[in-house]
């Protein structure tokens, strides 16, 4: 055991072949934050995910998870978390509740705690009526909810969640955020990948930037954001898109007029194109 | 590890019993063919050391059965590797790689019980006493545990459904016909008999058909049996890291 910090990541590296994947992550997740790690596809986001969570071997560095170390007391560390993996991963000819139950024995938990938390989790999810549902007859959003209630089935104080809304529309990604918010709200740690930029904002307590398998900035969404000013305005130059940033209002409004089209607030979309000259969604 | 092997091998039963009669059928489809082509229709007129040619066949399809039956739960951990990714799932699950193993070697060899009944069933229409002395079932239960244990160990450590294809094709389908199912392998040149006595179904095949046919059986065989599946089922434990990328 070590450190206060449910999620501790110290000179995290991470070599396929000749390709440095991770080239030294460190940060620290203090207990019921919420964590996002934000960062264009390929930075390196799901290859965090899948080391923290024990489905690939580090090259170098070190993992505690409510101090117990990922590499050294596996078994441990692994009862500390949950996940929600950026695919669905769910036995699509089994039943949600088939599916729960296989998770609750994975965990250890006896045949009365297994249906009295999957009844509860189902409830939370808004899925009673679906309990004996097969999967591979479920909505990608239903499908979704059914991960989360899996990675909570054995309480656990850390949940890992890698791009949890993925491939969903808008009114079910709201209703997946409002699953996340309250989750965080029972107290849990949560460690999220996503590379939508209002998904972070919305979300986070914190913010890292990743790129290139390098954390580039990691602050409050506010602060990653007022470094650069608060209002930007989007002009067309030479055929390009580009972007001014003002902290005044007034200035701001001016300049629009002068041939700029759009007026509008800072978002971490910007802060991140400012710190690494690129865009998240490429 | 208790919990953790229960919980892979409920899985792997829940998935059973929802395909079971597909699966049955499927199990049923060849020995049913090499019964009818080989032991009925070609095999009337051969005669093997004073016994028909499907009393001895019944005991060599016995043996392929439990081997192929064991070895196909490779192909239901590939799809739960590579299609499903509900494999990530046990990976980040806090079970040791012994209780993975354990669940999926006694789910390869449940598969292959199955498969022992259902031709057992067929031998008997076609008038083969199906039951054997406890060398019998010893035999059965160590070839599948053998095949179940080396089907956990390639599924590990193949990179895609393709690679998996081929171990079939290159690996199960020549043992499956050369190991004395279908031929006694001393009928082969001498130095190919040698060959096929380190095969397992080998060992296998011989201590299944004498036991049927109340003959001798050579112990050695099944000790050997054990030793290799031993061997497979430490395979399998170790090539279960070499599935964390």
């Amino acid at each position: 055991m070590t450190g206060d910090a449910a999620i501790k990541i110290s000179g995290l590296k991470k070599r396929y072949g000749a390709t440095m994947a991770l080239k030294g992550i460190d940060l620290a997740v203090a207990p019921k934050e919420l964590f996002s790690f934000l960062g264009p596809n390929g930075a390196g986001k799901s290859t965090t995910i899948r080391i923290v969570t024990g489905l690939t071997r580090m090259t170098s560095g070190s993992v505690f998870l409510n101090g117990y170390d990922i590499e050294r007391e596996p078994t441990e560390a692994k009862r500390q978390f949950g996940v929600v993996q950026q695919q669905i991963n769910l036995d699509q000819e089994l039943s949600v509740w088939e599916n729960l139950d296989i998770h609750a024995h994975l965990y250890g938990l006896s045949k009365r705690e297994r249906k009295e938390r999957i009844l509860e989790l189902l409830v939370l999810m808004d899925m009673e009526d679906r309990a004996q549902s097969l999967v591979k007859h479920l909505s990608g959003g239903l499908k979704r909810r059914v991960m989360f209630a899996r990675a909570l089935l054995h309480r656990p104080s850390i949940l890992f969640l890698d791009e949890p809304t993925s491939g969903l529309d808008a009114a079910i990604r709201r209703r997946i955020w409002g699953i996340i918010k309250e989750i965080q709200q029972m107290g849990t740690t949560i460690f999220l990948t996503t590379h939508h930029i209002e998904e972070a904002e919305f979300l986070s307590d914190r913010v890292a930037f990743l790129d290139e398998g390098r954390i580039v900035a990691i602050d409050t969404p506010e602060s990653l954001k007022s470094g650069i000013g608060e209002w930007a305005v989007d002009r067309v130059k030479y055929g390009r898109l580009v972007t001014s940033y003002f902290k005044d209002r007034q200035e701001a409004l001016a300049y629009k007029e002068e041939g700029g089209f759009t007026l509008r607030k800072v978002n971490l979309e910007d802060a991140f194109l400012q710190m690494t000259g690129k865009k998240v969604r490429r | 590890m208790i919990q953790g092997a229960i919980a892979i091998y409920k899985r792997e039963m829940l998935i059973l019993k929802r395909r079971f009669l597909r699966h049955a059928a499927g199990q049923a489809i060849s020995p049913l063919l090499y019964l009818v082509t080989f032991g009925y229709a070609m095999g009337s007129q051969i005669k093997f050391n004073g016994i028909s040619y499907l009393e001895f066949l019944v005991p060599g399809l016995v043996a392929m059965s439990s081997m192929t039956q064991a070895f196909s739960i490779a192909t239901d951990i590939n799809i739960a590797r590579f299609y499903w990714r509900i494999f990530d799932e046990f990976l980040s699950a806090p079970i040791s790689n012994m209780a993975y193993v354990t669940g999926e070697v006694l789910a390869g060899m449940t598969r292959a019980i199955l498969g022992i009944f259902i031709i057992l069933t067929l031998g008997l229409a076609f008038g083969v006493n199906p039951l054997g002395p406890w060398e019998f079932w010893a035999g059965i239960l160590l070839n599948s545990f053998l095949f179940a244990s080396l089907a956990v160990a390639l599924a590990m450590i193949v990179k895609n459904h393709a690679d998996q294809a081929l171990l079939n094709s290159f690996v199960i389908t020549p043992m499956a016909f050369l190991s004395g199912t279908f031929f006694p392998v001393e009928k082969l040149p001498g130095w190919i008999h040698y060959i096929l006595y380190l095969v397992p179904l080998t060992h296998a095949a011989k201590v299944i058909r004498a036991s049927l046919l109340g003959r001798p059986v050579n112990h050695l065989s099944l000790l050997y049996l054990l030793l290799a599946g031993t061997v497979c089922f430490w395979l399998a434990l170790s090539s279960v890291e070499k599935a964390r990328d």
